[in-house]
Parts: structure tokens; C-alpha cells; sequence
């Protein structure tokens, strides 16, 4: 295997799965148990298969591990012979290639797939936010290097937002949605001016007082936000119009299209808003990196001395970096409102920044994919552990620990150019700097 | 004879108790490489950082003459503003190039101004579509002939910091040239090149000089030690010391100018007394 392809390595996990077959087939697949008369038989076709299964997937990821390692080997040496490195794709990154939309296929598809029900529907939400929370700091932190520990306080933003636009105003969730969006931006423009001079550590702790003073305010300010009791009776969306209601009239979601009516339509229905919100994240991210104003994020990340040599406004690229990435907490914070029907500054407090922050560092600064998948892992896997209660923060804390000493630079840490002449190539991450303010 | 791209009068620059740069006055011609050279600590880089924005001069103006006529005082632009309106590019003595970004990505954000004027602003930009992806590629392609001429195009899709030494030096003279400056201001390009590298670079800033990116050529005014660089192309050379204008001519006479001799090699006592009276009888 001195030369594995992609198809050689298929082939390598195809036949320990065949050996898994053989084996397991007597072992696994056959079970006696005590019957009427003697022993009876038992097959058990579905062990059996999830078994081969496993060895399968096992097999396969295993040889593309070490497939990619050789690879990676072999590049560093081309490269030690100062030679420009051609490389192909590693059959880590054809794989690669394919994680983004297998994940995209597998988000559309989830709440009809079969055995989906309303928890892990509720859960997929959930963790769309995150991922959305995480997309949109990647804006400030990952692309920008402008370290914000307050982030959280865009969310309130828009969550307050929304709930005193409908309060007041009466505005839909869908009239509402913009404007939650700009007003977290004004507010990401408000954060940006003060700060536009400090860098590293010193922005860190000013962010961190910014997200604690929106908390505190509107703690205290009763009179508008309810203080430490919140606001509840916030409106839930509508499906153009028309309402989310257990009676089945006329005029309602269930009636109009003659369906029995179910909580878990609306349950649904939150789920694919935040999806397609996650969604335009995405893309308006992936777009801005191609464009100038992303780029001169990037630069101002790599070298911010070297941008103001070349004409950059710092004053305009940080503010559009802090006003972006606002703007995307305040369409979560809106959706959030709206989901929950309910707010208070309890749901708005550090933790939450710090879980937001940590989210974007373990996926691998500014890369999408990775903030995904680190997402996922920490959401869901805060999920998967609640039955360890009190060690579940233990067992977490040490997964994060491993990843970091796995992966220092997180879970995808290479950058993909945002423009090429041939075929694109990823930078690796020694030389990709982290910014320092 | 029009008026010198750039006039520097009476320019001052304190940091506190030290005087780093003292009433100095010098000018550039257009079309021409103007060299600045003194011993180490003269000044020169802070003449630099105040041209190019980075420093507020404490005093003195500095003018900036284009061939329309136009004329920006820099000492009162916004940094950004030097560079895009008044058109001066730099270098760093200690490079300074965006590491983790291709060398492509580099000369890319080098023209960030020109295509936010040329409609990166609008929606259809941002999307991908409409005229200014035109633009767009309009832009790679001044990226592409600077690459050509710098010697650097087979390496456009790798890392910037990948680069070895040298090529890193020429990028970034290559990322000036991308922001279409009327003056490149260089600071130090030959520091640690070889002779081959060095012979090079003297052929790429004359070429900087005489044709440019529109054929117009370019002005260019260059700190540098490596007096093989400054005496093979410079058109006229001004030396500091201690802040101070010490010397002001063509290549031929600073080589004789016994004042610039005594401030490189140094002389004793006597000496500079004898050098001084000399001067004094001029």
C-alpha cells in the first residue's frame, strides 16, 4: 500500500469488512436461546450489519488517516527540496470536498428522515444557532483576528430587539428580522469606535465589559425590558401569513393545507428558519472573503502596519468586520426570541460568548466548516453526555483539552485562498498569522 | 521644469527629548530615483514613516505634486488617503507582507481602493455577478504582469511567507506598484540580498522608474545602504546625519563630499576640526 489511492483504500476497507462478515456472521449473527424444546436459533441480521458496518467506516477512515499522513510527509520533503509544491488532493481533502455537502444534504433532510422526532429536531435547532453564532464571530475573530469575548451581547440585541419591536410595534417576526439585523450592526459600530485602537489582550477585556453592560442594562432597566423577569408573549413566526395553531381553522398553517394539525409543524418550520439563516451566513461569509472588503480583513488579521501602507482605512475595515458579524447575532437573537417566546438576561450571559468563542477556535479560525463541525460536536455532544451528570463538564472539558492538544490550531486549521491563477491550494497553518487586536 | 513630485520644507520630527529628524528639506524630481542614505540612526526611516503617514510630523509641511498639476499636503492627509489620493506606495525595511495569504492575494488587497471605486460596492459585487467581476479580473491581470516582471508568477498560489527571502523582497515591491503609485517610496529593497539578487532588483527599479505599470514610469525615492545599488542607479542622493541634511547631489560628487566621508567612516578630532575649517572657507 506504498502508493494508496482513494479507490485502493475503498478496496482495503471492503475487505475487512468481508472478514468482519465471515467472522462475525457465526459469532454475531447467530445467538441460541433457551426455547420449548432445547435451543432455538436466533439470527441477528441488524447486529450483523451494523457491525460490518463500523469495521467498514473504521477501515476506511483509518487508511485515509494514514494516507493523508504519508501525503503530508511526502509534501513537507518536496518542499524541503525548495521545490514549488505541486500537490494533488490527498484523499483526506477529496473527502473533504465531499464532508460540506453530505453535512448540507444531511441538515435539509434531517427532520424528515425516519426515528427524527421532536427532541432531536429541537436539538438540530439548537444547534444551528450555534452554528450561525459561530459563522458569524468567525466574521470578527476567525477573518478580522479582532479577539470579541462579547459576542452574546449582539444576540441580546437582537432578541430585545425583536421582542420590544413586536411589543410596541407590532411587527412580525418577518418585518422584524431586518431591522434586529441593523440594529445589532449600529450596535457592532457602537462597540467599534472605542475600541478601534486597542489590539490583543486590551480589546479582549473591553469586549468582555461591552457584553456585560448590555446584560446589566437590561437587567435594570425594568421598566422596558422587564428586567430579571424577561419578556414573554413574544410572537412566533408565521408561514407567510398564516399562524401555527392547534385548532385547524381556516386561516391557519394546518388548514390551509388540509393537514391534522401537530406541534411538530412549527417545530419544523423553526428549524428550516434557522437552517436557511445558518445558510446566508454562509454564503455572504464565503462571498465577503472573495471581495475586497473580506480580503482587507484578512490582511488587517495578517498585518495591519503593512494594510494602512497600502491604503486601507483600519477604521473602515474593523468597523464593517464588528458591524458584519453583529449583524448575523442579531438575526440569531431574533430567531432565538421568536423560538423561545420568552427572554431574559439570563440567557445573554458570558458563558455563552465564551461558548461561542470556544466553538470558533476549535473548529480552526476562519475556517466555515470547521466552526460547523465544532458546533456539532459541542452542542450535540453537551447533549450526548447529559447522562453523566455531574462529570459531563469533566468529560468536555478533557475532549476540548485533546482536540486542542491534537489539533493546536483547530479541527481544520489550513486557509483556502480567496482568488488563484491555477488550481487553488490551501496555506497551511504555520503560516497563517492569528491576529493580534 | 515642472515641480519635484515631492517637497519636503523644514520637516521636524520629536519623540519626546530626541530630535529624530531636524528641519529637513530635500525634494524628489519626477522620472527620477532619489537615494537617502546616512549611517545608521540618521533619520531616514522616520522621513519615510512621516511621508507615508505613519508618523505626524511634529513641523514642516510636505508637498506632493502631481503631473496634472494637483498638489496634496501630506502632513495633513488621513494615512489612507496618502496612498490613494496622492498616490505614494512603500516598502518596509523589515518586509512586511500578509504571510498566510497567497502571493496573488497580496497584490489583490494592494488594489482594495481602486475596486471599491469601481463598484465592489454594489449588491451585484457581492454576489458575484455584474460588471465589477470585469473589474475583477481586470485587477488580476495588473497582479499577473507584476508578478511576470518580479520573476514571481510561478509562485502566485503559494503562501507569501512560503517564499524564500529574496522573492519575498521582490513581492513586495511588486505589491506597491499594484496600488499604482506616482511615487514608490523603498526602504532598504537590497537588504539581504545576494549579488545576483541585488543586480536584479537594480534592473526591476529602473524599470520601475522609466516604464511603470502605464508606461509613465514612476518616481522613486530609496533608502539604502548598499552603496553598489545607490551609486549604480540613483539620479541624485541626499545623505543624513543626525536628522540633518549633511550633503545633497549627484551620485559623483557625494562619493567626494568629505563631510559624507567623515559621517561613514568617521575621522578624529583633528580631522574633522581640518574638515571643518575646509568647509568653513568654501
Amino acid at each position: 500500500m506504498a502508493q494508496a489511492g482513494f479507490p485502493a483504500i475503498v478496496k482495503d476497507a471492503g475487505l475487512a469488512a468481508l472478514v468482519a462478515l465471515g467472522v462475525g456472521a457465526p459469532l454475531l449473527g447467530l445467538q441460541t436461546v433457551p426455547g420449548e424444546r432445547g435451543l432455538d436459533l436466533v439470527t441477528r441480521p441488524g447486529l450483523l450489519l451494523a457491525t460490518v458496518c463500523a469495521v467498514f467506516v473504521g477501515r476506511l477512515l483509518l487508511g485515509l488517516f494514514l494516507a493523508n499522513r504519508r501525503s503530508a510527509a511526502r509534501s513537507a520533503a518536496r518542499r524541503a527540496a525548495d521545490a514549488p509544491p505541486r500537490i494533488g488532493l490527498t484523499p483526506m481533502q477529496r473527502v473533504g470536498k465531499m464532508v460540506a455537502p453530505a453535512f448540507l444534504a444531511l441538515a435539509v433532510l434531517m427532520p424528515v428522515l425516519p426515528g427524527i422526532g421532536r427532541y432531536e429536531i429541537d436539538l438540530g435547532t439548537l444547534v444551528l444557532t450555534y452554528v450561525m453564532l459561530g459563522w458569524g464571530l468567525n466574521i470578527v475573530v476567525g477573518l478580522a483576528g479582532l479577539l470579541d469575548l462579547g459576542y452574546v451581547a449582539f444576540y441580546a440585541v437582537g432578541a430585545y430587539g425583536y421582542a420590544l419591536l413586536a411589543k410596541f410595534f407590532d411587527l412580525s417576526f418577518w418585518a422584524a428580522l431586518p431591522l434586529t439585523g441593523l440594529l445589532a450592526a449600529a450596535w457592532g459600530i457602537i462597540l467599534g469606535f472605542p475600541v478601534l485602537r486597542l489590539r490583543g489582550d486590551y480589546l479582549a477585556i473591553v469586549t468582555l465589559a461591552f457584553g456585560e453592560i448590555i446584560r446589566v442594562v437590561l437587567l435594570n432597566w425594568t421598566s422596558l425590558t422587564g428586567g430579571p423577569n424577561g419578556m414573554s408573549g413574544i410572537p412566533r413566526p408565521t408561514f407567510f401569513g398564516l399562524p401555527f395553531s392547534m385548532s385547524g381553522g381556516e386561516g391557519t398553517f394546518a388548514g390551509f393545507f388540509g393537514l391534522e394539525p401537530s406541534p411538530i409543524h412549527r417545530v419544523m418550520f423553526l428549524y428550516y428558519i434557522i437552517l436557511a439563516l445558518a445558510l446566508i451566513t454562509n454564503f455572504v461569509t464565503i462571498r465577503l472573503r472573495r471581495h475586497p472588503v473580506g480580503r482587507a480583513w484578512e490582511a488587517l488579521r495578517e498585518d495591519e502596519i503593512a494594510s494602512r501602507a497600502l491604503g486601507l482605512s483600519v477604521v473602515a475595515v474593523k468597523l464593517t468586520a464588528f458591524a458584519t458579524g453583529a449583524m448575523f447575532g442579531g438575526f440569531a437573537g431574533a430567531f432565538f426570541a421568536t423560538r423561545q417566546g420568552f427572554i431574559s438576561p439570563e440567557s445573554f450571559t458570558f458563558i455563552e460568548s465564551a461558548l461561542i468563542l470556544a466553538i470558533v477556535v476549535l473548529g480552526g479560525m476562519g475556517s466555515q466548516l470547521g466552526v460547523a463541525i465544532a458546533a456539532t460536536l459541542m452542542i450535540g455532544g453537551f447533549e450526548v453526555f447529559r447522562g453523566l451528570d455531574e462529570y459531563r463538564m469533566l468529560v468536555f472539558g478533557l475532549a476540548m483539552v485533546a482536540i486542542m492538544v491534537w489539533r493546536p490550531r483547530g479541527l481544520i486549521s489550513s486557509r483556502e485562498p480567496s482568488v488563484s491563477l491555477g488550481a487553488r491550494r490551501n496555506v497551511g497553518a504555520e503560516h497563517v498569522a492569528e491576529g493580534k487586536g | 521644469m515642472s515641480a519635484p513630485i515631492l517637497a519636503v520644507e523644514g520637516l521636524t520630527m520629536r519623540f519626546g527629548g530626541l530630535l529624530a529628524v531636524d528641519q529637513l528639506s530635500l525634494s524628489a524630481a519626477r522620472g527620477e530615483i532619489t537615494a537617502i542614505i546616512g549611517p545608521n540612526g540618521a533619520g531616514k526611516t522616520t522621513v519615510f514613516n512621516c511621508l507615508t503617514g505613519f508618523y505626524r510630523p511634529t513641523g514642516g509641511s510636505i508637498t506632493v505634486t502631481h503631473e496634472n498639476g494637483e498638489t496634496f499636503r501630506l502632513e495633513r492627509l488621513p494615512q489612507h488617503h496618502i496612498v490613494r489620493d496622492a498616490r505614494i506606495a512603500r516598502t518596509f525595511q523589515n518586509i512586511r507582507l500578509f504571510g498566510g495569504m497567497t502571493v496573488l492575494e497580496n497584490l489583490m488587497v494592494a488594489q482594495h481602493n481602486r475596486l471599491m471605486r469601481e463598484g465592489a460596492r454594489l449588491p451585484l459585487a457581492l454576489v458575484g455577478f455584474g460588471p465589477y467581476m470585469r473589474r475583477e479580473a481586470a485587477a488580476v491581470d495588473r497582479a499577473r504582469f507584476w508578478l511576470e516582471r518580479t520573476g514571481l508568477i510561478e509562485r502566485a498560489d503559494d503562501a507569501a511567507a512560503s517564499l524564500p527571502y529574496g522573492a519575498q523582497r521582490r513581492l513586495e515591491i511588486a505589491r506597491a506598484m499594484c496600488t499604482e503609485p506616482q511615487l514608490l517610496c523603498l526602504d532598504e529593497p537590497a537588504a539581504g540580498l545576494n549579488p545576483r539578487e541585488s543586480d536584479a532588483l537594480n534592473e526591476l527599479i529602473l524599470f520601475i522608474r522609466d516604464t511603470g505599470a502605464d508606461g509613465r514610469g514612476c518616481s522613486v525615492l530609496l533608502i539604502e545602504h548598499d552603496m553598489s545599488v545607490v551609486m549604480t542607479i540613483s539620479d541624485h542622493i541626499v545623505v543624513l546625519d543626525y536628522g540633518r541634511k549633511i550633503a545633497d547631489g549627484a551620485p559623483a560628487a557625494i562619493r567626494e563630499d568629505p563631510k559624507v566621508i567623515a559621517a561613514y567612516l568617521g575621522v578624529d578630532e583633528e580631522e574633522a576640526l581640518a574638515v571643518d575649517a575646509a568647509l568653513q572657507k568654501q
